[in-house]
């Protein structure tokens, strides 16, 4: 099945000082990785969960493809056209086909606009002639919100609200995929449910394909078919979300997943515990970045750095020492892979 | 739902927050009033009449220039309604005359004055005459007119230039902002006063060329505010949305930033209005402001101070130039009031 998009080696720099200060206080390299050669796919119809902590270049990699942060190196591709590199006024056409939801859903609104202004804006940037008011009308129902609120302004909504308001306006151009950073964000549990479930139902009905950004395990293994665990910039392994929860060949994954809470007291496994912090962008670990924390770190982790090479079918891990063939401990399941 | 269809309950707490300064909100009515009152200030204080019946026939004089022989009278130029014989012309063909409130222009010379000008105030000049012998009441109701015109076309002016310089500044940061920011510190290095001397004593200024040369410096007032919110405001996620959206970077300024960055600009405008009226009340004082013989507040006060022993030239323009800045500075406590977020209507 071809991929609708496609990122091959995409780099993310920012700089961190001044050119000037650079030269003058003698940094060699004033720049730091946000995103450090990823690479993947996004079929039609899936969902794809980028999953990591703070800080490790999940928001990052969702704005590089939508254009909000440059891509330095590597090619992303929407249905075979480059994005890299186009110049604004090119990267409209693409952001028909690519929508994004944020973070904050409040704060993605502005603050001094109706929710029916919100929601028309798409039409009225690409000039698509169309009765804003109904339009605004059909995406609030498909959203599963009462017409009431088109006057609402976004102060007025409640987080769970204002995600759908999300939701109704990434979904006006009718887009073909969706970047969804942290859909759950900020929402009670229940409200979490809802609009899993709103988003889930819209892929079914519109076909969409989703990017779901988030640090949040039940939500990723709830809804995408495959996920990336990104570290540093980097993706430690990517694989079928049935595989990567089944049997994690990358000692980062295990120590995620058994920081999840476990409610079933039988059923808690061996806990490991990933001791310390994130390292700092601006000072990488030599070797393998992951050995600082990797509770099973040997000599070889400190001196050279892992390839994200195959580690089964449909499997890949950034580990010198992976864990055993994941797909020998238990039948691999109906993978999209 | 219903709190959703009436109007912004913003704007509602805000329009309270207005009224709850009572100061302000009175000052801004009686503001108001004076600034209407004025504003025809030709119907007010006039040497032609506002309606002439002659022969049968209305003409209204204040409006078209009739030559004196529509009077019957012996000159191609301009009636004078204020001259005896015009007035005994039409008098004499059962002819009537309305005259404004006070029969006098701001350039109208009373001849026959009981004293030598300037004279003191009497039933025909309620407020005196200046040195020139022109009617200081109907000075004042034409030099508050310029004033408050100068001051508002000045304000708007420097604001739609200091918003957009600020707006581009904060909106795109970096070299443009840091560039623009060293460009400002040495043009607001200049001395301003010293500039408008020089340059009053090479051309005379009229209205529109002192307008476009205080705005030339007056401009910078709101840039850092402006420049301020910008930087604030452009990486909030909404303004990133629209950017994902594909919106346009001068529509994002203009319809996403700019109206978050308005409340606090509106609080300063009533100041740079009081800043504009005063700054040229104090031009004209020096003799560098308006062209010479217009009405101006500060030209009064300049007669005011060479003839002290005239003290109703000094004490009228003074009441006059004290009031128009007391209310301006109430209303600007209210407005400010009105944007304080953490003020509740009480």
């Amino acid at each position: 099945m071809p991929e609708l998009l496609k990122a091959d080696g995409v780099r993310v720099r920012f700089r961190t000082s001044g050119l000037v200060n650079a030269l003058l206080k003698g940094i060699a390299d004033p720049y730091i990785d946000a995103v450090m050669r990823v690479s993947f796919g996004l079929r039609q119809g899936e969902t794809f969960g980028l999953v990591g902590e703070s800080g490790s270049g999940k928001t990052t990699l969702g704005r590089a493809i939508i254009g909000l942060a440059r891509a330095q190196e590597g090619s992303i591709a929407f249905e075979g056209q480059e994005l890299v590199g186009l110049k604004d006024a090119q990267y409209r056409g693409v952001r028909r086909n690519i929508a994004m939801m944020f973070q904050d859903p409040i704060a993605s609104l502005s603050p001094r606009k109706t929710v029916r202004n919100a929601i028309a804006e798409p039409f009225r940037i690409h000039g698509i002639a169309k009765d804003l008011g109904e339009e605004a009308r059909r995406l609030l129902r498909l959203v599963g919100l009462h017409e009431g609120f088109l006057g609402a302004y976004p102060h007025q909504l409640s987080g769970g609200q204002a995600r759908r308001v999300g939701v109704a306006r990434a979904l006006a151009l009718e887009p073909r995929v969706i970047i969804a950073d942290e859909p759950t964000a900020g929402l009670d549990v229940s409200v979490q449910g809802e609009i899993l479930n709103l988003m889930n139902r819209l892929q079914r009905e519109l076909g969409l394909s989703y990017l779901i950004i988030t640090h949040n395990l039940p939500v990723v293994r709830h809804v995408s078919d495959r996920l990336a665990i990104m570290y540093l910039g980097r993706f430690v392994e990517t694989g079928a979300t049935k595989d990567i929860f089944a049997k994690p060949a990358h000692p980062y994954t295990l120590g995620l997943l058994a920081a999840v809470p476990e409610p079933d007291p039988d059923k808690r496994r061996d806990k490991l515990e990933l001791e310390g912090e994130i390292p700092s962008l601006m000072n990488r670990p030599r070797g393998c970045e992951f050995h600082t924390r990797c509770p099973f770190a040997q000599a070889k982790c400190r001196e050279t750095a892992p390839e994200h090479r195959k580690v089964a079918e449909g499997r890949w891990a950034s580990c010198h020492y992976p864990f055993p063939d994941p797909a020998d401990a238990r039948p691999v399941g109906p993978a999209a892979a | 739902m219903t709190a959703f269809r009436s109007s912004d309950p913003l704007t509602r707490r805000r329009l309270s927050n207005f009224r709850a300064n009572r100061r302000g909100y009175w000052s801004f009515w009686a503001f108001l009033v004076l600034f209407l009152v004025t504003l025809p200030a030709e119907l007010i204080a006039n040497d032609k009449p506002l309606l002439v019946r002659y022969d049968g026939g209305l003409y209204a004089p204040f409006l078209v220039a009739y030559p004196e022989t529509a009077f019957d009278g012996d000159f191609e130029t301009e009636a004078d309604y204020r001259d005896p014989f015009v007035q005994d012309l039409i008098a004499g063909k059962d002819g009537w005359i309305v005259w404004p409130l006070i029969p006098y222009s701001y350039r109208t010379i009373n001849y026959d004055l009981p004293t030598p000008a300037p004279s003191p105030p009497t039933a025909e000049n309620w407020l005196g005459t200046d040195d020139q012998g022109r009617d200081v009441a109907a000075r004042l109701i034409y030099g508050f007119r310029i004033s408050v015109l100068f001051g508002l076309a000045l304000t708007l002016a420097s604001s739609v230039i200091g918003i957009a310089a600020g707006a581009v500044q904060g909106y795109y940061g970096g070299w443009i902002d840091l560039l623009a920011q060293r460009a400002l510190e040495v043009w607001g290095g200049v001395p301003v006063l010293y500039i408008l001397i020089i340059l009053a004593s090479v051309i005379i200024p009229s209205f529109w060329t002192l307008l476009g040369l205080m705005v030339l410096f007056s401009w910078t007032a709101l840039v850092g505010l402006v420049r301020a919110e910008f930087l604030r405001t452009r990486n909030f996620d909404y303004v990133r949305a629209a950017r994902a959206l594909g919106v346009t970077d001068r529509v994002i300024m203009a319809r996403h930033v700019l109206p978050n960055a308005m409340v606090s600009t509106l609080t300063f405008l009533p100041f740079i209005l009081n800043g504009s009226v005063t700054t040229l009340t104090a031009l004209d004082f020096l003799g560098f402001g308006l062209p010479p013989g217009s009405p101006s507040l500060g030209e009064l006060l300049n007669q005011g101070r060479n003839n002290l022993q005239a003290p109703w030239l000094g004490f009228s323009g003074f009441v006059v130039v004290a009031a128009m800045l007391s209310l301006l500075t109430f209303i600007g406590e209210a407005v400010r009031d009105a944007f304080d977020p953490r003020k509740m209507p009480s």
